[in-house]
């Protein structure tokens, strides 16, 4: 018997392995092209035009924006952008990232930053090579604000138009088409001879046709403007047109042309309905991200509550115990900090499901069929398991840091963008529910757990040791909450009180799913996800909340068990 | 053998009662310390019981107040509101303190105010706070709206150029009455009511998707924009992530913070905060010489070089050593005598000037705004030019317009109207 539970554990654990694999590797796909743009910005480029000799004027300029204010600073970048060019790009990085930082004394610029060993070496700016002899004590950083910070992306967006890579040109592109000028559509038209790419041509046809629209006299020429900027999302587009079509303030039209006013209206017409149809979507995906994060937190106690039939209100307590196990993994391998999650679902898993064990070893099979005392002892483990967590880690929530290829969002167009944290986790929920769904119906252990639950006498008979299929189904199900708690950590705080704000999320969940029914709980945590995230913008995000409640407690009414309510002689 | 024990017993014992009448009769004055220390709020108000006793031992160090030596009383009132009107009850009958500092969250000060009054006490209050109120039992030593939040948005609408405005906070008092303020304030500026956008959110709200979005959406009609977030506690981490993932930079639209200072930002990931703004009057970055000082004795106190500073820290500071002040000036520690006394008292604040307690029983302070950094501390980017002088009763409400505090003779009254000439008594 117990052979059997361990073979086909030995089966889904491979499984799981396989799976979550397949699932890194889908995000790392989705990642690596955002990543690669990343890398590309930090890395400096060192062409034989950097070792151009800096004129004096350059040279004093440098002197100055060391000691300069933050005011005086952008001055001295708009001087330096019009006396150079090219080789002012690493400078302009450094102090983006704030790597930019001078000597007291002779006021003479240096990059600092940590080394391939994480230690803080000083590099020179220009050349990008190591100063040897020189540290970072004596160095006083050059300070840039969020205005200089915006300067100084417009600069580099300037250069990189004609020199960067192409996520680099695309990227600055974007940036040049929020305030068009006469010096920029030079920019542009240089850069649309020498661009190879489809996609950033097209991009600077529409900076060209915006300015098109705002200086050209010919109407036709106008008209077929707009024609281009019709079928664009870009934000800056959008508001171009809409000054089109306004009225000043004495009720006239800005735009005195009619043919070009009704073209902007048409024009607008086509973009609003393409926003509203993304808008759709981006809140659709909302839904069915908060969806998965119930149906991760809910998926255990479905286990637990659903189909063994206890009220566990220690299931939070399990969630957070696998966000701690995320945290303490981290600060065992503190120098692959990309790679912890990783780790953390496996012993997550264990953690929590060993907890589970021992929850029902010692306190729940005691309390067999008496709910009331199940609940009242299941709430007292929770407070002890928080303040046991207290006591060791402290009240204050832990830093759990969110690896690289978690952070950012994959951008299909202006308008509607998916972040990958929320992508991750919407597509390991549903992994893990079928590995659930797996397990159950394809492994002994499910057979068991199934037949222990539909008629607990008979099972025995059979040959079944309930006891043992009872503690590794509650194991089970904690041990899921516990890798709930890793994809939580990377959304909301690891604290004491994590588990506390599911709770109720997880039981309103299995509830309206339908008790017993793991397909119930897909369904329900979906449905009341993508019916907040609907409701969340008309009714603000409190009301959201009570108006579910509401509908639900009305539900249960109705039907009492559920969406899916189980059927045959295993309901009774 | 058991004779000579007993009779060492006995004489310890004895000892021991002579030592503490000897301690009792020795005159001490003290000090009551009303943090929670315990519940949600002991993350926040722990450190302030930690400040006021490092300030008792260091002025008993000094010799005490008036030749007699400091002694604190610290009671838990555990982060439960009613808890703090029965221990402030206690701390005054019981053990007859001369002065508490205590208090975070409004409604704890709320709930303390009615015992203070009744029983006379006298309370220093340390944290940024909604206004709309003036006890003669309280100094509010933290800032009012019209020093941190009205500032803050001065500097967004004329160094930033912010035409646009999303008010953002939790639902409770704090955010609603600054809120109110801030609305009253930007249309008073002549910014449209459609370029406002508010939004509240349950505490320890975590899935800001749509808000963020809608922020977004909001923030792209290319006027600039800027958040004001009077958001609290947890929900600020998820909140700053979710706008760092959805690629709103703090160039594109900075977010301006009331809540979150130093010790929120120590042991969080501040990547995703980078560049976003928060207003307080005192940052642990400000290069003075009574700041560092100050951080020394901090650190030396907790025997922890790592532990952070923060502006409530500094707004007890500032109440601490104006209450010796007062005391010593006073002659006595009766509190309608120091009360007086405290009026129109200065003590240097840290941040290199000094802080002047005004007729109203609230401070002058300058007002700071810095930019978050990667290390967790702030990088001021703007000041006031002097001192901002706490306004009690905002201008900005019409309930409140003509209402004004002044303690000092003829007036007496914390919410006298300049327009009918008349005290309508305090009621908070």
């Amino acid at each position: 018997m117990f052979a059997n539970v361990l073979s086909s554990w030995g089966i889904s654990v491979k499984q799981t392995r396989q799976l979550i694999g397949w699932v890194f590797s889908l995000s790392l796909l989705l990642g690596s092209s955002w990543l690669y743009a990343q890398q590309s910005i930090d890395k400096i480029e060192s062409t034989d035009n950097y070792a151009v000799a800096i004129s004096a004027d350059v040279d004093q300029l440098f002197k100055d924006l060391a000691a300069a204010n933050l005011r005086e600073k952008s001055n001295i970048i708009t001087s330096l952008d019009q006396q150079s060019g090219r080789e002012m790009l690493p400078v302009y990085q450094a102090m983006l990232n704030g790597e930019l930082y001078y000597d007291k004394e002779s006021l003479q610029l240096y990059q600092v930053k940590d080394n391939d060993q994480g230690k803080e070496s000083v590099y020179s700016v220009f050349s990008g090579e190591l100063v040897e002899g020189q540290t970072a004590k004596g160095l006083k950083k050059v300070r840039v604000n969020n205005k200089l910070r915006k300067q100084l992306r417009g600069s580099i967006a300037r250069i990189q138009l004609l020199f960067g890579e192409r996520a680099e040109r695309q990227a600055a592109a974007q940036t040049m088409l929020d305030n068009i000028s006469p010096e920029t559509l030079a920019l542009f038209q240089d850069a649309a001879e020498n661009e190879s790419d489809q996609e950033i041509r097209d991009l600077l046809a529409v900076g060209m046709a915006m300015n098109t629209v705002a200086t050209a006299s010919a109407t036709e020429e106008r008209v077929a403007a707009i024609g281009v900027l019709s079928t664009r999302l870009e934000t800056p587009v959008r508001n171009q047109l809409m000054n089109l079509v306004d009225k000043d303030s004495s009720g006239e039209f800005v735009e005195q042309d009619a043919a070009v006013r009704a073209a902007a209206e048409s024009a607008l017409k086509e973009i609003d309905g393409k926003i509203r149809f993304y808008g759709f979507m981006e809140k659709l995906f909302f839904g069915l991200s908060l969806g998965s994060v119930f149906l991760l937190a809910a998926i255990g106690l479905a286990i637990t509550f659903g189909v063994m039939g206890v009220i566990n209100m220690a299931h939070g307590e399990m969630i957070m115990l696998g966000a701690y196990t995320t945290y303490v993994v981290q600060l065992l391998m503190p120098n692959h900090l990309e790679w912890t999650i990783l780790v953390a679902i496996p012993a997550a898993f264990l953690v929590s499901g060993s907890v589970g064990v021992i929850i029902e070893r010692t306190v729940i099979r005691f309390l067999h069929g008496r709910p009331l005392e199940t609940l009242l002892a299941t709430f007292g483990i929770s407070l002890i398991l928080q303040q046991l967590v207290r006591t060791i880690f402290s009240p204050l929530n832990r830093q759990v840091s969110t690896p690289d290829w978690l952070s950012g969002s994959i951008e299909l167009n202006p308008v509607f963008s998916l972040t990958y944290n929320r992508l991750s986790i919407l597509i390991f929920s549903l992994v893990v529910f079928a590995i659930l769904m797996l397990v159950m119906k394809k492994t002994s252990l499910g057979l068991n757990v199934r037949a222990v639950s539909q008629n607990r006498n008979m099972a025995k008979a059979m040959g079944i040791k309930t006891e043992r299929v009872d503690s590794m189904t509650f194991g089970l199900g904690s041990g899921i909450a516990g890798v709930a708690g890793v994809a939580l950590s990377q959304l909301t705080n690891v604290g004491p009180n994590l588990g506390q704000s599911y709770i109720i999320d997880s039981f309103m969940v299995v509830v309206f799913g339908g008790v017993g029914n793991l397909l119930g709980t897909l369904v329900g945590s979906f449905s009341l996800g993508v019916a907040n995230k609907f409701l969340e913008p008309v009714t603000g995000a409190v009301l959201a909340n009570i108006i579910i409640l509401v509908f639900i407690i009305l539900f249960i009414q109705k039907r009492p068990k559920g969406l899916f309510p189980q059927k045959g002689r295993a309901a009774e | 053998m058991k004779l000579k024990k007993i009779a060492a017993g006995l004489a310890l014992t004895v000892g021991t009662s002579a030592f503490s009448l000897m301690a009792l009769a020795a005159d001490t004055i003290k000090v009551g310390v009303l943090h929670s220390l315990s519940g949600t709020m002991a993350i926040s108000e722990t450190t302030l019981k930690d400040t006021v006793l490092m300030m008792v031992e260091e002025q008993n160090k000094k010799g005490g107040v008036m030749g007699k030596k400091l002694e604190a009383v610290v009671v838990d009132p555990a982060s439960n509101w009613p808890l703090f009107a029965e221990k402030a009850r206690e701390l005054i009958s019981k053990d007859e303190v001369d002065v508490i500092f205590g208090c975070w969250t409004s409604v704890s000060r709320k709930s303390v105010l009615p015992v203070i009054e009744e029983l006379n006490g006298l309370m220093f209050y340390p944290v940024q706070y909604e206004g709309e109120e003036s006890s003669k039992n309280v100094f509010y030593t933290g800032a009012a709206p019209n020093q941190q939040a009205i500032p803050a948005v001065d500097y967004l609408m004329n160094d930033i150029g912010v035409e646009r405005w999303v008010l953002a906070g939790t639902d409770y008092v704090y955010p609603r009455t600054t809120n109110k303020i801030l609305e009253a304030y930007l249309k008073a500026k002549g910014v449209a009511a459609e370029d406002i956008m508010v939004n509240y959110t349950p505490f320890g709200h975590s899935d800001w998707q749509s808000i963020v979005s809608d922020i977004k959406k909001f923030g792209s009609s290319g006027k600039a924009t800027a958040v004001v977030s009077t958001i609290n506690g947890d929900a600020n981490v998820p909140f700053y992530k979710e706008l760092a993932n959805q690629g709103i930079s703090s160039e594109d639209i900075p977010v301006v913070a009331f809540s979150v200072g130093e010790e929120e930002l120590s042991g969080i990931d501040t990547k995703p905060l980078v560049g976003h703004l928060a207003a307080w009057n005192y940052f642990q970055s400000v290069d003075a010489p009574e700041n560092e000082a100050f951080i020394e004795q901090w650190h030396a106190f907790t025997k922890d070089d790592k532990r952070v500073t923060n502006d409530p820290m500094e707004a007890t500071y500032i109440g601490f050593n104006m209450w010796v002040k007062a005391v010593e000036k006073a002659g006595s520690t009766d509190v309608d005598k120091v009360e007086q006394a405290m009026i129109g008292m200065t003590t240097p604040n840290l941040t290199g000037g000094m802080a002047v307690m005004n007729k109203n029983h609230h401070l002058s302070k300058p007002v700071l705004i810095g930019e978050i950094q990667d290390d967790g501390q702030f990088e001021v980017v703007w000041s006031t030019e002097g001192l901002v002088v706490g306004d009690a009763w905002s201008d900005f409400l019409p309930g409140s317009k003509d209402l004004i505090a002044d303690w000092t003779a003829p007036v007496k009254c914390g919410n006298y109207n300049t327009k009918t000439k008349t005290c309508s008594g305090q009621n908070y």
